[in-house]
This record gives structure tokens, C-alpha cells and sequence, in this order.
């Protein structure tokens, strides 16, 4: 009874089926959006709301001088805090979307009234850009494949591991919003060629404009883009939707992204950027010779002018392209992106990129930790593309294989590849379920079409074979169906976990399990960076290895000599110089930059191994790499880096050992292990006896891991 | 405002924690003395010399070095401004002064005289060695000098040398030229080749060397020559002032008194040149001269007086800087033509000789170079004699922002021409193709 009234109630508000699908796409894709958020937000629960690693924190600082003074003053920052004594033009020398785009926010939150800090703005900002993510996902699977499709590819790359690992809250660093742009861009390029409306194509130049405001990543389209096109051209996919599409997106692309001055003229003049201007002429030539085709009816004549016309614009080209490379107006490739097409290329040429723990080749465990079942998904998906071959399917064929190559030259790059293996794996979970549940569902169906109309023979003892199997069949689909049911929540379970364990953790803030299953908390840099704010002079000048410049200008707020921004290989080499030297000789050197202080991360006491000593063989390669004094192998002893009595003697008393172990042979580390035992490493450190003379201990962080050293004045009789 | 900007020039050297402790930075002469003394017949023996001090008004506090009350310091302040070391044979000091104390009391800005002899103590030597200089090793040796010995009655052993090899500085020696040879008898030092700050004030002839008078030459002498230095200074980089020499009884009344005929030399003097030279040398080691202080560093660009926060590229700019001497008595205009001014980013940019208006101010104005950075100002003057200037300010140069650079350039005239009527004539061609038929 009571059930009929309320079906009666709810018959105005019964919905068609169109509608109940609409709505529950809908509040399918408003949960994906809210869990791709929260699923980010493990590392604010588990530490606190703060910014992570080491570029985010210049990335703050920026943002904090963007609100703080305006974007003119932003624009024509020189900062005089890093690279002394060069200083760096910071408003010439970085991708500004991100803190633009942060600014905006705080701003726009601002008028809105919550007064908000700005420094949460940029925590959240990449959960909420990885929401947004999982929205042109949708947009972009319904696309090339259908909204099913679509749907499962903003699931997926809701808590992929890949994309997550760079977009947890508090990883405040371009791939934050640049993977957003990137996809946004090729949805919008793909759109267009699709519809071949210019105002699509027009979408996809502002989009392709936010990504070169965003991230260096940008080379990766303005290359795939044209390779695509190529590809299409080829395969005779010729169309005039591609024509629009990709001369607005290209012309329009260029010159806003001119507008960025890091990027400048390098669409015109650097070599990376060619691919793209050659397919543009070519589309051009193409154009023209479709023209000639459609007014010349004799196809001989045809083809002899297709001949000369071919042969002509190959030449012209080419020759230009040598006369620009000749007279240097077009810069050759750059060494990173050489060292992408070939993954031994830095290793022998810069050791600066090579030392970089994001550029070393990825490993296959961490493909599968990224990936889970999508590396598994990822050919079936291509299968099905490939069975639906369509322009949209090409594109993501193309991304798919091109970025997956990339990612297994760099492990950072396995982000740029997460969007497009999430799409093609979602294509394949989406046309395997979709053909399931027809299965199951078209029983009834078959069965009584096959029963009333029965139209020919043939098809009717098809129907009927097909009527045997189906019991068979139908369970068949039921155990598929729970099979990718259970992978599918394999990969959920997995992310989460990964999420949490591995991809949250600030890397500012250490934390380890103790002997009773506790967490210990390292605070140490923290500690180290406001000991430098509180006491030591304004001016003072911090010396230390590359990666620690950000953080200690961003918390430190003292001037350091080199930073993450690795523009200047002499400079940094000079510093690796240092760290490589004797004391004496390094004293010259700090005294030539006016070093007053230096620091050194040192992990002996708490086996935290990416310390300077672990990295100091980077150093004295990037260091022998300028200056040819500094020799890797004075360091080795056979061939074998070690920090024990067996160490070569030149290991045992250069700057970097003697401030990392100075007094480490007073302190036992370890019950049960000799005084001086290192932890991180594993051994007994081969000089306990470290005397100083030119520099003084001013402060070590209560687990020893940030150490620092003030430079004394030289001799006053001497 | 200006006396905020004096502290810092004093910061920025880095001498400042040193200069605040010795004499004041106003009134640089020292004023109270310790004189040390094996005994106190040297007092007497050495009159003359302690007399001309007193009379220049120092506060001189005789003590026995082995005078158990005896302190440099006390409450962590200093209570002299200078040690005279006469004890030449002292194994240890009395009180609380040891090699450490008088060290650190140099390294604090403080001056000192040592004088040596012949058997001079191990700790005399080591305080010598930290002030760089080396005493032959020998104790039995003495310089000996066969051909500008001081000719005397007896013919003698020509260990008493008439010294005329004097360092040429005005500002070390005074300005009126020591006619007289002076006279040495005592022990031989070298200087340590790698301190740079010590230097020979009266070094022997080449024909000397170190060996013990009493016995046969044996072996080679270990000093020779004109390595042998007989009376040394050193200026430390805090401008502490050390003079050693290796003979006490350079500074006795015998030989201030003494009338000297080096040999060889027709002329014959009444006086010895040692009460002259060791009373201007005692002048420059107790800053009565050769002491500057550089106040006022300044600079803004040419017709502002504002000093910027930082210089844009191709600025033209004025420094100055006003240097003044210590007469002894007030401070007096510093002139010169040799103080230099650098714009410095690891190498100087600028290197500028200032001008001086003969009243101590020094200025120059130029041109930032078109290079980008955090420079400094640096005046790094060394000059014999004189205290070290060392003065930097650190001043960031930043390059042009993007609206300061020419909007339109004539040249490009012909671009701008193109691009505008190409604009004009799509706009046309698109008019006439939508809308002509």
C-alpha cells in the first residue's frame, strides 16, 4: 500500500532512462571529482599542510612575491637571494602558470571572503587541478571512444599512482597543473579535428598556451601534434577538419605562447620546435596541391606537377632548415632533449641531468607500481583502437606509444604517460564490459527476435548455435565480469595503498617506523633552515649542493650560491669543486664567492641515504666535468665508492667527508657497533680524527642530518 | 643616519669585533702600556727609550714577567693597549699570560714589541714564530757582519753591525731621513716566506750571517745574507702592530748614547741612529701614524642623493667615501691618488681611481656595466705603512624591466608598416570575399 503511494507520489518524478543515465553519469563523475581530491589529501592528515620537496618550494616563493607585490613586479623579478653572486631574472626564467593560476585562486577566494592563507592555496592547488583532470578525461574518453569509455578513464586516472605521485596536496610544482593542460590541449585539439570548427581549434591554441605558461613539458605536444598530423597525411587521412584544426591551433598556439618569456622566440628559432613549422608548411603544400588537383582534370599532368611540386618544397626546406642551423638563427636540440631519444646520451655528455633522480631510466617494478592493471589493459585497449580505427583513436594511439617510450627513458615521465594509458586502458575495460553485458542482457532479446521474425536460414541456425552456447556463454560473461570486477578493485585497493605509503610523504619532514612500530618524525631540515633565518646575519651566503638551494632561500631566507634551477653547469660545478677539494683549497673557492656559511646533509646517524655523501659522486663528476682538476677515480678505490678505512685518501680528506663525518667518530650510532658506525651506509667511517681548520661547526639538527659550518675569516697574522 | 652608516663600514670589514675592544676607533694611539722585564736594571739601563715614550704620554706599567700578579685581561676586558716584551729570557710568564694570551691579545686588535738576544727563551721564540717570523734556531748565534761592523776600540768579534738597510716608508720611519747607522747586537730572524704580512725594517747587509761568535764555523750558517732581518713589523689584518727584533740592547741607553763609524765609512757620527729609529718606529707600532679610517661610504645615482636599494644596468652613479689619517693627535685629510675603487662580481666590472677634493673626500661617479649580478663596492687599500682600508657594500644590479625598453625603434619601421597593413589587408580581403557577389 504504502509503496504504491509513494510510487505514485514519485511518478511526476519518475525519470526516462535517458535521464536516469544522465544522472547517474553525473553523480558518478561529481564523486570521481570529490575522490580524486580527497584521495590527495594523505599527506595533510598524516603530516601537515605544507609545501613538499625542493622545486615546489621556489614555486611558493614566487607565489608568496605574486600576491605580495603584484604580477609586474613578479614579471620583472631579479632575484638577488640565489645564484650569488649572479642573481637569476625569475620573471625570465620560469613557467609563471602555476603561480599565476594559484594567485588567481587566492585572489578569487579572497573576494569571496575566506580569508584563506596562500600557502594553502598552493598545497590544495594540485588535488584540486587532478579533479579537474579527471573531468576532461571524461570529456576526452567520450570522445575518441564513448561516455562509458569516458567515465571508467576519470575513474582511473582519479587515483592512478603515476599522476598522483606528483599531484598529492602539498606537491606544489608545475606537473600540478600542467598534466591538466595537457590533456585539456589535446582533448580540445582532438575536438577539433573531430568537428573541424575553428573555434575548437581557436580552444585548443588557449589551452596549448596555458600548458607553455605551465611546464617545459609543452615540447612534448607541439611535437606529438605535428607527428600526428604527419601520420594522418600519410595514412591518407587528409581532411579539411584537420587543415582548420591544426593551422589555428599552431599559428595561434606559437604566438601566445611567444608571449611567456622563458619560451620566447623558441618556437621560431630552436630546433625542437621545427617539426612542428615543417608540418605546417607541408600542410600548406598539401592544400595547394589538393587545389591543383581539383582544377587539373589530367591526372598525368597531375602527377608531374606533384613531382616538381614535392621535390621543390623538400628542397626549399630543406635548405632552409640548414642555412637557419648553418648561421645558428635555429639552436640545435638541446642536451635533455637528446637525452630522451636516446637514454645514454646524458650519462656520457651531462652529468648535471644524469644525477637527477627523476631523469634515470625507469625500472620495471616502478611501472608496475605506477600502473597496476593498466599495463595489462593498455594493449588491450590499443587492440580495440585499432579494431575502431577513427582520427580521435589514432591520437590516442599515438600519445599512448610515444609518451610510454618516453616514460621508460625517464621515470618522471611516467606522469606525462598516466593520462594516456588510463584513457586506452579505459577504452579496454569500457569495451570488454559494454560486450559483457550485452551478452548477459541480450538473451531474452535474442531469443525472441530470433523467435518472431526468424528472417533467413542461414542467420537462423546461426541464432540457434548462438541459443546452446548461451548458458555456457552467460556464465562465461558473469566470470569475466567478476574477474574485471575484482582486478578493478585490485587497482583501487593498490592505489590507495600507494598513495599512502609511498606517494605523501613531504620529503621535507622524514618519517620512519622506530624498534616498537611507532612513527618517528625527523624534523631536522626545518629545524636547520630557521636556525639559519634566526641566526646568522641577512646577508650571509649558504653554500650547499644544488638541491637544498630552494628550500633554504624559501625557509632560510638567506642567499644562497647555487639552486635548483640548474642554469649555470660552471657555477654548480664550482660548488662541486669545492665539496670535492681539500680544505685549504676549498677555502679559496668559498672565499672567492663569499661563502659564510655551509651545509651539508648527512644521514650517517639516522641511515637516511640520500645524503650528500651518497650524492657526492655527482658532485665531483659535475665538478671534474669543468674543472679536470677534481678526478672521479682519486675518489674510488678500484672502481668501488667507499667511505671506510679502505677509502682513497683524497675520498677520506676532502671538504665534503670531513664536514659530513666531522665528530661522527665521538658517536656510537648503534648499540653493539664500534663508535663512528654510519648507518646509511653501513659501515665504520675510515676518519674518526677530523680537524678543521678554516671552517668552525656552528650547528648540527638533533639527528645530525642537516649539518652546518660557518667559514672563518682568514688568519689574522698570516 | 651617518653615524648608523659609520657602524656598518666598521661591520662590513670584518675587523670590527677586534677594533671595539682595543683603542677606540676615534682615538686609535694606544695609551697604557705593560713593559715586561726580566729584571729591573733594564729599566734603568733602558731609560732613554722608555723616557721618550712617557714623554709622548703613554701610561707605561713596569712588571717582572715573571711577576705571578700579572694580567692581560681582566672581566674579559682588556687592561692595556700594547705589550712591550723586554724579557727575552723568561721560560714562563707569571699571572695568567701565557704564548694563548698574548696571541689572542694580538689577534684582538692590541700591539706589541718584542726584543729578543742571544739565548733567547723557547716561549720568546714561539711568540716570534706565531708573528711569523723565525729566530735562528742556534741559541748561541749571533749576526755577524765582517764588513759593515760598527768600528769600535777593540777590533772585537763584529757582532756589533751598524745596520743602514732601513725599509724606505716615510709613514713607518718618519719623514726626516736617519743619516746615522743604527746599531744591532743581538740575534738573527728570517721571515716565514708564507705569512705575507711581515715585513724587514732593517734587514743585514749580504755579507752577514748567523753562527755563534766563540766557536769555529763548522758547518754553514743556516741564515745568510740579507735573509737575515734584524729588525721586522708586522701589520695584522686587524691593524694590531707587532715589531721583533733580536737584540735588547738595540734599545739601551748605551747604544742610544753610543757614537758609531760603520766600517769602511770615513764618516764619523757622534750618534748612533737607534734613538731615532726606534722612537719613530715605536710612533708607527703605537698608531701614532699611519692610521686611517674611511667614514661616509655613499652612493646614489648621478643627480639623486638617495641611496637605491639596487641599480638597474647602465645606471650612472657617484660614490664617495671620506678618508682621514690619524696624526697622533686628530684626524687630518687623507691624501692620495692611489685609492681605487672596484665594482666587483667576482672580478671587478669598474676599477676607478678616486678623485680626492684635498679635504678627504674621495669620489668617482660611472657607469653600471650592462651586466646583471650582485655587485660590491669594494675599496681595498693596502698601502705601506698604513692601516688596510677594506671597505665592500654589496649592491645588487638588476637588469632593465620589460617597459623600459624602447617601444618603437625607427629601424623597424618598415615591420611595423608590414604588419599593419597586412592586418589591414586580410581585414579588406575577408571583407570583400564574404560579402562581394
Amino acid at each position: 500500500m504504502s509503496s504504491m503511494i509513494s510510487s505514485d507520489l514519485l511518478k511526476p518524478f519518475k525519470l526516462k532512462t535517458k535521464q536516469q543515465e544522465l544522472l547517474i553519469r553525473v553523480s558518478i563523475l561529481c564523486l570521481v571529482y570529490i575522490l580524486a581530491f580527497i584521495t590527495r589529501l594523505f599527506s595533510v592528515l598524516r603530516y601537515e599542510s605544507m609545501i613538499h620537496e625542493f622545486d615546489p618550494y621556489f614555486n611558493y616563493r614566487t607565489t608568496l612575491y605574486l600576491t605580495q607585490n603584484g604580477f609586474y613586479d613578479f614579471w620583472n623579478w631579479f632575484d638577488s637571494e640565489s645564484w650569488y653572486p649572479l642573481g637569476r631574472i625569475i620573471g625570465g626564467t620560469l613557467y609563471p602558470g602555476l603561480m599565476v593560476t594559484a594567485a588567481l585562486i587566492y585572489r578569487l577566494l579572497h573576494f569571496l571572503r575566506f580569508a584563506v592563507h596562500i600557502r594553502e592555496v598552493c598545497v590544495l592547488t594540485a588535488p584540486f587541478f587532478a579533479s579537474n583532470t579527471t573531468l576532461v578525461a571524461y570529456f576526452f574518453g567520450k570522445e575518441i571512444w564513448d561516455s562509458g569509455a569516458g567515465l571508467v578513464a576519470a575513474i582511473l586516472i582519479a587515483v592512478c599512482p603515476g599522476y598522483i605521485s606528483r599531484s598529492v596536496a602539498g606537491s606544489y610544482d608545475n606537473e600540478g597543473v600542467a598534466i591538466f593542460a595537457l590533456l585539456f590541449t589535446f582533448y580540445l585539439f582532438v575536438k577539433a579535428v573531430n568537428t573541424g570548427s575553428l573555434a575548437w581549434g581557436l580552444a585548443s591554441a588557449f589551452g596549448y598556451f596555458y600548458m607553455v605558461s605551465a611546464w617545459g613539458g609543452y615540447v612534448f605536444i607541439i611535437n606529438l601534434i605535428p607527428l600526428y598530423v604527419l601520420v594522418l597525411l600519410i595514412t591518407g587521412r587528409y581532411s579539411m577538419r584537420l587543415y582548420v584544426a591544426y593551422n589555428c591551433m599552431y599559428i595561434l598556439g606559437m604566438l601566445l605562447a611567444m608571449q611567456i618569456r622563458f619560451v620566447g622566440f623558441q618556437h621560431v628559432q630552436s630546433g625542437e620546435h621545427m617539426a612542428a613549422m615543417g608540418v605546417f608548411f607541408l600542410m600548406q603544400v598539401f592544400y595547394f596541391l589538393d587545389w591543383v588537383k581539383h582544377m587539373l582534370s589530367d591526372t598525368k599532368l597531375f602527377q608531374a606537377f606533384l613531382k616538381i611540386t614535392v621535390t621543390f618544397a623538400v628542397a626549399v626546406g630543406a635548405v632552409a632548415l640548414g642555412v637557419g642551423m648553418v648561421s645558428g638563427y635555429i639552436s640545435p636540440w638541446t642536451g635533455r632533449f637528446y637525452s630522451l631519444l636516446d637514454p645514454t646520451y646524458a650519462k656520457d655528455h651531462i652529468p648535471i641531468i644524469a644525477s637527477v633522480s627523476e631523469h634515470q631510466p625507469t625500472a620495471w617494478s616502478s611501472f608496475m607500481f605506477d600502473f597496476h592493471i593498466l599495463l595489462f589493459l593498455f594493449p588491450a585497449g590499443l587492440y580495440f583502437c585499432f579494431k575502431r580505427l577513427s582520427d580521435a583513436t589514432i591520437f590516442i594511439v599515438m600519445y599512448g606509444l610515444t609518451s610510454l617510450y618516453f616514460a621508460g627513458v625517464m621515470v618522471r615521465l611516467i606522469l606525462v604517460a598516466t593520462p594516456a594509458v588510463c584513457l586506452i586502458s579505459a577504452i579496454a575495460v569500457s569495451a570488454t564490459v559494454k560486450n559483457l553485458t550485452v551478452l548477459l542482457r541480450s538473451k531474452n532479446k535474442v531469443v525472441q527476435t530470433g523467435s518472431t521474425k526468424g528472417t533467413s536460414s542461414g542467420k537462423a541456425s546461426s541464432k540457434a548455435s548462438l541459443d546452446q552456447s548461451q548458458p555456457f556463454q552467460k556464465n562465461g560473461a558473469m566470470a569475466l565480469l567478476f574477474g574485471a570486477f575484482y582486478l578493478l578493485s585490485k587497482y583501487a585497493t593498490h592505489c590507495t595503498w600507494v598513495t599512502s605509503e609511498a606517494y605523501s610523504s613531504p620529503s621535507i619532514v622524514l618519517a620512519a617506523r622506530g624498534a616498537h612500530g611507532n612513527r618517528v618524525i625527523f624534523d631536522d631540515y626545518r629545524e636547520a633552515y630557521f636556525w639559519l633565518r634566526q641566526n646568522t646575519p641577512p646577508d650571509a651566503k649558504v653554500m650547499s649542493w644544488w638541491d637544498y638551494g630552494y628550500q633554504i632561500t624559501a625557509m632560510g631566507n638567506r642567499t644562497v650560491i647555487v639552486d635548483n634551477n640548474t642554469w649555470n653547469n660552471t657555477h654548480i660545478a664550482t660548488v662541486g669543486r669545492a665539496m670535492s677539494s681539500y680544505e685549504d683549497e676549498a677555502y679559496e673557492i668559498m672565499r672567492s664567492l663569499d661563502v659564510d656559511y655551509v651545509l651539508v646533509v648527512f644521514g650517517g646517524v639516522t641511515g637516511y641515504s640520500s645524503d650528500d655523501i651518497n650524492k657526492f659522486l655527482w658532485m665531483v663528476r659535475i665538478g671534474g666535468g669543468v674543472f679536470p682538476v677534481i678526478r672521479e677515480p682519486d675518489y674510488l678505490v678500484n672502481g668501488e665508492y667507499r667511505v671506510d678505512k679502505g677509502a682513497a685518501p683524497k675520498m677520506l680528506n676532502c671538504l665534503m667527508y670531513k664536514l659530513s663525518y666531522y665528530r661522527f667518530g665521538e658517536l656510537v650510532t648503534e648499540y653493539g657497533r664500534p663508535p663512528g658506525y654510519d648507518r646509511a651506509r653501513g659501515v665504520e667511517i675510515g676518519n674518526k680524527d677530523i680537524k678543521l681548520e678554516h671552517l668552525e661547526e656552528a650547528f648540527t639538527t638533533s639527528n645530525w642530518i642537516v649539518r652546518i659550518y660557518k667559514v672563518k675569516p682568514p688568519n689574522n697574522r698570516w | 643616519m651617518g653615524k648608523l652608516w659609520v657602524i656598518f663600514v666598521a661591520s662590513i670589514s670584518i675587523i670590527l669585533p677586534f677594533l671595539c675592544n682595543s683603542f677606540s676607533p676615534e682615538t686609535p694611539t694606544d695609551r697604557r702600556v705593560l713593559v715586561l722585564l726580566d729584571d729591573f736594571a733594564i729599566k734603568s739601563s733602558h731609560s732613554l727609550y722608555f723616557n721618550s715614550l712617557k714623554s709622548r704620554g703613554f701610561d707605561l706599567d713596569f712588571k717582572l714577567a715573571d711577576d705571578p700578579k700579572i694580567a692581560l685581561q681582566r672581566y674579559g676586558q682588556y687592561l692595556y693597549d700594547a705589550l712591550i716584551l723586554f724579557c727575552p729570557s723568561i721560560e714562563r710568564f707569571g699571572g695568567s699570560i701565557d704564548l694563548a694570551a698574548i696571541i689572542n691579545f694580538v689577534d684582538s686588535g692590541h700591539d706589541l714589541i718584542i726584543a729578543a738576544d742571544a739565548n733567547a727563551s723557547d716561549l720568546i721564540r714561539e711568540v716570534a714564530t706565531e708573528c711569523g717570523v723565525e729566530f735562528d734556531e742556534d741559541p748561541s748565534a749571533m749576526v755577524i757582519d765582517h764588513t759593515s761592523y760598527a768600528v769600535s776600540a777593540t777590533e772585537g768579534d763584529h757582532t756589533l753591525i751598524a745596520g743602514d738597510d732601513f725599509i724606505k716608508s716615510d709613514v713607518i720611519l718618519g719623514s726626516k731621513k736617519i743619516d746615522a747607522p743604527v746599531l744591532f747586537q743581538g740575534i738573527g730572524h728570517s721571515l716565514n716566506p708564507s705569512n705575507s704580512l711581515v715585513l724587514k725594517v732593517l734587514s743585514a747587509s749580504p755579507a752577514a750571517y748567523s753562527a755563534n761568535p766563540k766557536s769555529k764555523l763548522s758547518t754553514p750558517p743556516s741564515l745568510t745574507g740579507s735573509a737575515i732581518s734584524f729588525v721586522s713589523i708586522v701589520q695584522a689584518r686587524n691593524n694590531a702592530r707587532i715589531l721583533i727584533t733580536g737584540s735588547l740592547s738595540m734599545f739601551s741607553n748605551r747604544f742610544f748614547r753610543s757614537h758609531v763609524q760603520k766600517a769602511g765609512s770615513p764618516t764619523k757620527h757622534e750618534k748612533s741612529g737607534n734613538e731615532q729609529f726606534l722612537t719613530e718606529l715605536s710612533k708607527w707600532v703605537f698608531h701614532e701614524r699611519g692610521h686611517l679610517k674611511a667614514v661616509n661610504v655613499k652612493h646614489h645615482k648621478v643627480g639623486e642623493t638617495d641611496e637605491p636599494a639596487l641599480y638597474r644596468i647602465n645606471d650612472d652613479l657617484e660614490y664617495s667615501v671620506e678618508i682621514y689619517e690619524w696624526s697622533g693627535t686628530s684626524w687630518e685629510p687623507y691624501v692620495a691618488d692611489d685609492v681605487q675603487v672596484q665594482f666587483y662580481m667576482m672580478s671587478p666590472y669598474v676599477l676607478k681611481t678616486l678623485l680626492n677634493n684635498k679635504k678627504g673626500l674621495y669620489s668617482i661617479s660611472f657607469k653600471v656595466p650592462d651586466v646583471y649580478g650582485v655587485f660590491q663596492f669594494k675599496v681595498e687599500y693596502q698601502k705601506l705603512g698604513y692601516t688596510s682600508l677594506s671597505l665592500s657594500k654589496q649592491i645588487p644590479v638588476r637588469p632593465y624591466r620589460h617597459n623600459e625598453y624602447e617601444r618603437f625603434i625607427p629601424t623597424a619601421y618598415p615591420y611595423y608598416g608590414a604588419a599593419f597593413s597586412m592586418m589591414a589587408g586580410f581585414f579588406i580581403f575577408s571583407f570583400v570575399h564574404l560579402y562581394s557577389k
